[in-house]
């Protein structure tokens, strides 16, 4: 949201560097309020250490490559996992949004499975698939899936009607119906859901790694906290979000270049 | 003798509980330019999307081309008030959607039709780099692309400011003199109507019924601003508006 209002007001440099100094402001606040917080004395270093103890963290995770190691761990988990589950749910998302016989067969599991979050199904998933690889991806796939599908379905549904019409007054065939009118007119809800299920992904493949693993971002939360080393889990924290908003932005970023038109 | 493009025998539509046009009978000879006018709401929207076979008459008959219309054809052209481009197509890809599958030069085609409304460079365009007249003239081409029997154009203008609109009356015109496809225009502007239009067909308001049918004396073609135009102009004017001539009355 903030990058955009940059954007539009980037029209002078002193404007532009006006926005950034206000988009920055709020982190640097609180970045000030921590820093003074931990030199009062209020709570112990081994409860909630100093920002600089997090950035020492960080320094020498990038200098011994364990933070490398535990980032493209966790990446490579939601990447699999991600792809697996937006194929399928593309395509089952397909197939129901166009057949109403199919919706109707497939709505019933959908609306019941879809309100249990993938966190649930962790006992499960490590009873079936143990606490290997499999169980992980299991999770990730299916905090991915649901976003994507439904958000196909509804593309679907919402495409207006008046392009139906056109299509029956040109005698459009059924293959061009979909991949010219009907795909497309679904297609800036389709990539929605395509970024709410990466993000949902990435927050999944943490809560997996928490559970059992011996790399990933939440590998090293749950790791920090049995060393009691409150930076490392701050700093896990911390990646999460930031690599979670860089995907997120990427996403946007390619989204836009898709449609163009919207 | 010349041949009927399309005739409606007793045509009636109902809404549930609301009858929307009643006991429509009318014949169109082939070539002819048929204007329809009347105030909204009253059924000439419907009227055109049961001849364009869009929907059903609750009674009577429907003829395009002595057969029956059950659903739209590519043989009927159908020009909506939106120009309704796809946006993430070109106009190319636009009017080839239109087309059949199996239509041969399909290049040449679009080539043809878009040089006849005039737009021959705006090939590799999308409709949101076009203004609201070119976008609807893509519309026109798209639908003569299909080379229908008869084109049906649903308030085709209604969208578009004055200016442009008189520009795209003058140009529906011409095409319509070059192809001599028959054309039934749907319209509540009664200028729009006397200069296209050979003849005029007045619907009465809901439910929808043919009130008059006027002739178009062919001057008005070409000049519309004589008083010839005046008078055609006035006397469907009356049609709509029989007491208002004096004065109104403001109640406050």
């Amino acid at each position: 949201m903030n990058d955009t209002v940059a954007n539009k007001e980037a029209k002078t440099p002193a404007k532009r560097v006006g926005a950034a100094v206000w988009y920055l402001l709020l982190p640097l606040l609180i970045l000030a309020v921590w820093e003074f917080v931990c030199h009062t004395g209020i709570f112990q270093s081994y409860t909630m250490p100093a920002p600089e103890a997090v950035i020492r963290a960080a320094v020498d995770g990038i200098r011994d490559g364990s933070l490398a190691k535990h980032i493209g761990a966790s990446f490579l988990r939601v990447l699999e996992g991600f792809l697996i589950a937006a194929v399928c749910a593309l395509a089952l998302g397909v197939v129901t949004g166009l057949s109403k016989k199919a919706e109707c067969f497939f709505e019933l599991v959908i609306q019941i499975l879809k309100p249990i979050p993938p966190i649930a199904w962790i006992p499960l998933a490590i009873l079936w698939f143990g606490i290997g690889e499999p169980s992980k991806l299991f999770i990730i796939y299916l905090g991915a899936f649901f976003p994507i599908l439904l958000n196909t379905v509804s593309g679907i549904h919402n495409l207006d009607g008046k392009y139906l019409e056109l299509a029956r007054v040109y005698e459009v065939d059924k293959l061009r119906l979909v991949t010219k009118i009907i795909l497309p007119g679904a297609l800036p809800e389709i990539l929605t859901g395509i970024r709410v299920g990466l993000g949902n992904a990435w927050v999944c493949v943490v809560a997996a790694e928490m559970i059992a693993a011996t790399r990933g971002i939440g590998y090293m939360l749950s790791n920090g906290r049995s060393l009691s080393r409150p930076d490392q889990v701050i700093l896990g924290m911390l990646l999460i979000g930031i690599v979670g908003k860089i995907m997120d932005d990427i996403l946007k970023f390619i989204s836009k270049k898709i449609v163009k038109w919207a | 003798m010349t041949h009927t493009a399309v005739s409606l025998r007793g045509v009636s539509k109902q809404f549930d509980d609301l009858s929307v046009l009643s006991d429509i009978s009318l014949e169109v000879p082939e070539g002819e330019f048929l204007s329809v006018i009347g105030v909204s709401g009253c059924g000439k929207s419907t009227l055109l999307r049961i001849i364009g076979g869009l929907e059903q008459q609750t009674a009577g008959e429907v003829l395009v081309d002595g057969v029956a219309v059950k659903k739209p054809t590519r043989n009927t052209g159908f020009v909506f008030q939106d120009h309704r481009l796809l946006p993430w197509l070109t106009v190319e890809a636009n009017i080839k959607l239109g087309l059949d599958k199996k239509t041969p030069n399909q290049d040449e085609i679009v080539q043809q039709n878009l040089e006849l409304v005039g737009l021959q460079e705006f090939l590799g365009s999308y409709p949101r780099q076009l203004s609201g007249g070119m976008a609807q003239r893509v519309a026109i081409a798209r639908a003569l692309a299909n080379r229908p029997k008869i084109l049906l154009l649903d308030e085709p203008f209604g969208a578009l400011d004055a200016m442009t609109r008189i520009h795209m009356q003058q140009a529906l015109r011409e095409i319509w003199e070059k192809e001599k496809i028959t054309m039934i225009l749907i319209t509540h502007d009664i200028e729009e109507a006397v200069y296209l239009g050979e003849r005029v067909v007045v619907l009465s308001s809901r439910p929808g019924h043919i009130k008059k049918i006027v002739d178009i004396p062919h001057v008005c073609h070409v000049i519309r601003t004589g008083t010839e135009f005046s008078e055609t102009r006035d006397k469907i004017y009356r049609e709509f508006f029989r007491d208002e001539n004096v004065a109104l009355d403001y109640n406050i």
